[in-house]
């Protein structure tokens, strides 16, 4: 790293300073340095933009799209059109505004699981590997049970009384994927909390819920958010897999697992109902996969390897 | 190493005990079992409902309950009555048992060939034109809904038997509904491999795609280490490096990563049986699930804990035979 500071620099040598402020370079932080390291990643760069424009699309698209999803049109069944870019179905419903919401729905799902799920595990992982002794073999041990259990088979069972509703299904998404993180992030805890810097903050006084909040939590925040991408797209398929077995969102609620789930039955005669909400989840699912990608070579130098 | 297999066995008895208490809260969160004869109308009398409630002893606690299904079926290998039929629970998940097993062998045997093969060829060739192609499919198939892609090839299926006029893909069924007349062995094999074959492209896709972006990171890890750079030095053929040395040392946390991702494979065939009608585990779990049939999801629950907890002790075990670094004191 070359990191020149700039006032040294002058007060060594009045009379170069101006020479020497051709040398100096800005100093560059930890996550700069990771933007940079990002930015040069040209897929999740693409990945990113895309993903923004599904989160435009789902969110502002229905202020501006002539239809909502409510609207009635007279057109029955139409395949795609200019005027209905995704077709119609046989209410008449403008596809193109079901979809919008639809994916509004989903991506609000994988939000809460990204979310919710990696707050839970990392604060799981965090005090069992900061606490550890008889808590961290019992925290674990609870991890290891729950992964026992088909995370599929486990979200359906408790998704059948959950209600159905898209904050139900986001929870139960999210307390079976926590487990995961809270074992990645424990990993990474049991390594740090053997470092200098919390000796230092103890030997200095910090109380144990400072030093994992303020010292150890911030720490793990790379894996975290690298996690965080996998959850997403986990669970944006999780979600569509549990609506389509029955015991995930339910009508009237929606997303888009639900809209393919009731355009299964029309694969043949109105194929549009059934490619534009699947093509949409690949969507979300690759673009937030290639991010996950990206931040991945971006904040952890070590799994880039030089080109041979 | 005995005595480490014999330690870690023990060790998964109790995680099997605690496992069945988990299963049995989140069974018993799943609904209340006699809720269709509830609803019925008109209501069937109050006698008649408490005597359902008496023989499937939901009348105790849930303590009791838990006591008595766990001693008789660890006693007398009694799975518990079912809510509705006459179907024993034991044997009705037998014999979806080996349905599914033979879904996800198959599977999981394919998906890890071409897997290594994909992986293999893409580290090699890093930063190649192969490379790109592979792992871009790699990260569609990651992302795309099981059962999305499997219906399209479910169609795909149909329509080409439509065109052959032949019933070359079996899109319904792990079998030929009516079963097929034909004794001999080339008949029936061709009938199972027919209804295979897409079932198997749907599940193995599932493990495929981790599984070559694994190979792929850890065959270049070991590429890019110091005794591969040595054994190259020495003189040895870059076939014989790559396959003798690289291989063998990349291949090892494979194995590991495919035994813990059953679970996530028994997932993924509850997807794959529910869209192709498989009479397996999955269908089992869904139509107790909505039946609340809490017997068989009991079994269920119970049977793939076990498989799972068994195949994280091969994946332990089979670290230690196969790298040499780790030693089981």
């Amino acid at each position: 790293m070359l990191e020149v500071n700039e006032q040294t620099a002058q007060t060594e040598a009045p009379e170069k300073g101006r020479i020497e402020r051709e040398f100096t370079v800005k100093e560059r932080s930890q996550w700069r340095m990771a933007l940079r390291r990002f930015m040069r990643h040209r897929v999740a760069v693409a990945s990113l933009v895309v993903f923004i424009l599904l989160v435009l699309f789902a969110f502002v698209g229905p202020m501006l799209w002539q239809y909502t999803y409510l609207k009635y049109t007279n057109d029955l069944s139409q395949p795609p059109t200019l005027k209905h870019p995704f077709g119609t179905d046989s209410t008449g419903f403008d596809q193109f505004a079901v979809v919008m919401r639809g994916t509004a729905q989903s991506l609000k799902v994988a939000f809460i699981i990204g979310f919710v799920g990696t707050a839970t595990g990392a604060l799981w992982g965090v005090i069992a590997g900061y606490v550890g002794g008889g808590l961290d073999s019992g925290l674990m041990r609870l991890a290891d049970l729950v992964l026992t259990i088909p995370a599929l088979a486990l979200a359906a069972a408790l998704g059948r009384s959950g209600g159905g509703t898209l904050l139900m299904i986001g929870l139960i998404l999210a307390a079976v994927s926590a487990p995961y993180v809270a074992r990645v992030v424990r990993g990474v805890v049991l390594s740090l909390r053997e470092r200098e810097f919390i000796e230092a903050s103890r030997a200095l006084g910090a109380s144990h819920w400072r030093i994992m909040l303020r010292h150890l939590l911030p720490n793990t925040i790379p894996v975290l958010l690298v996690n965080a991408t996998l959850l997403i797209a986990q669970g944006i398929l999780a979600e569509t897999a549990l609506s389509y077995v029955g015991f995930g969102i339910q009508p009237p609620d929606t997303s888009l697992g639900v809209l393919i789930t009731t355009a299964q039955g029309a694969v043949d005669s109105r194929p549009w109902l059934f490619y534009f909400p699947g093509i949409f989840i690949i969507l979300i699912a690759l673009s937030v996969n290639f991010i996950g990608d990206g931040l991945r070579d971006a904040l952890d130098p070590r799994q880039t390897r030089e080109r041979r | 190493m005995l005595v480490f297999v014999i330690r870690r066995l023990l060790i998964s008895i109790p995680v099997l005990l605690a496992s069945t208490v988990l299963t049995f809260v989140i069974v018993k969160l799943s609904g209340d079992p006699l809720l269709y004869l509830k609803q019925r109308q008109p209501r069937p009398p109050q006698a008649f409902i408490d005597q359902e409630a008496h023989r499937l002893w939901l009348d105790r606690s849930w303590p009791a309950q838990y006591w008595h299904w766990i001693s008789n079926l660890l006693l007398h290998g009694n799975w518990g009555p079912p809510v509705k039929g006459h179907d024993n629970v034991g044997s009705e998940i037998v014999s979806a048992f080996g349905v599914t097993a033979r879904l996800v062998i198959v599977s999981v045997a394919i998906a890890l060939v071409l897997a290594v093969i994909t992986g293999v060829v893409s580290a090699v060739k890093q930063y190649s034109l192969t490379d790109y192609t592979t792992t871009t499919i790699g990260f569609i198939f990651l992302s795309m809904p099981v059962f999305w892609f499997a219906i399209l090839l479910k169609q795909g299926g149909l329509w080409f038997n439509e065109k052959t006029g032949t019933h070359f893909f079996g899109t319904i069924g792990e079998r030929a509904i009516p079963p097929i007349t034909n004794d001999s062995f080339a008949a029936n094999f061709g009938d199972i491999m027919g209804h295979l074959i897409l079932p198997v492209i749907v599940l193995g896709l599932v493990g495929y795609a981790a599984w070559s972006r694994f190979t792929r990171a850890s065959m270049l890890e070991v590429l890019n280490s110091d005794y591969v750079r040595l054994a190259r030095s020495k003189g040895l053929s870059r076939r014989r490096v790559l396959v003798r040395h690289a291989l063998r040392t990349a291949l090892i946390p494979l194995t590991t990563v495919t035994a813990l991702d059953v679970a996530a494979l028994l997932g993924g065939a509850i997807i794959t049986e529910h869209v192709f009608q498989w009479n397996g585990m999955g269908t089992l779990f869904l139509t107790a699930l909505s039946n609340i049939d809490f017997n068989v999801m009991l079994g269920w629950l119970i049977v793939t804990a076990t498989i799972v907890i068994l195949f994280n002790l091969i994946a332990d075990i089979l670290y230690g035979v196969l790298d040499p670094r780790i030693r089981h004191a």
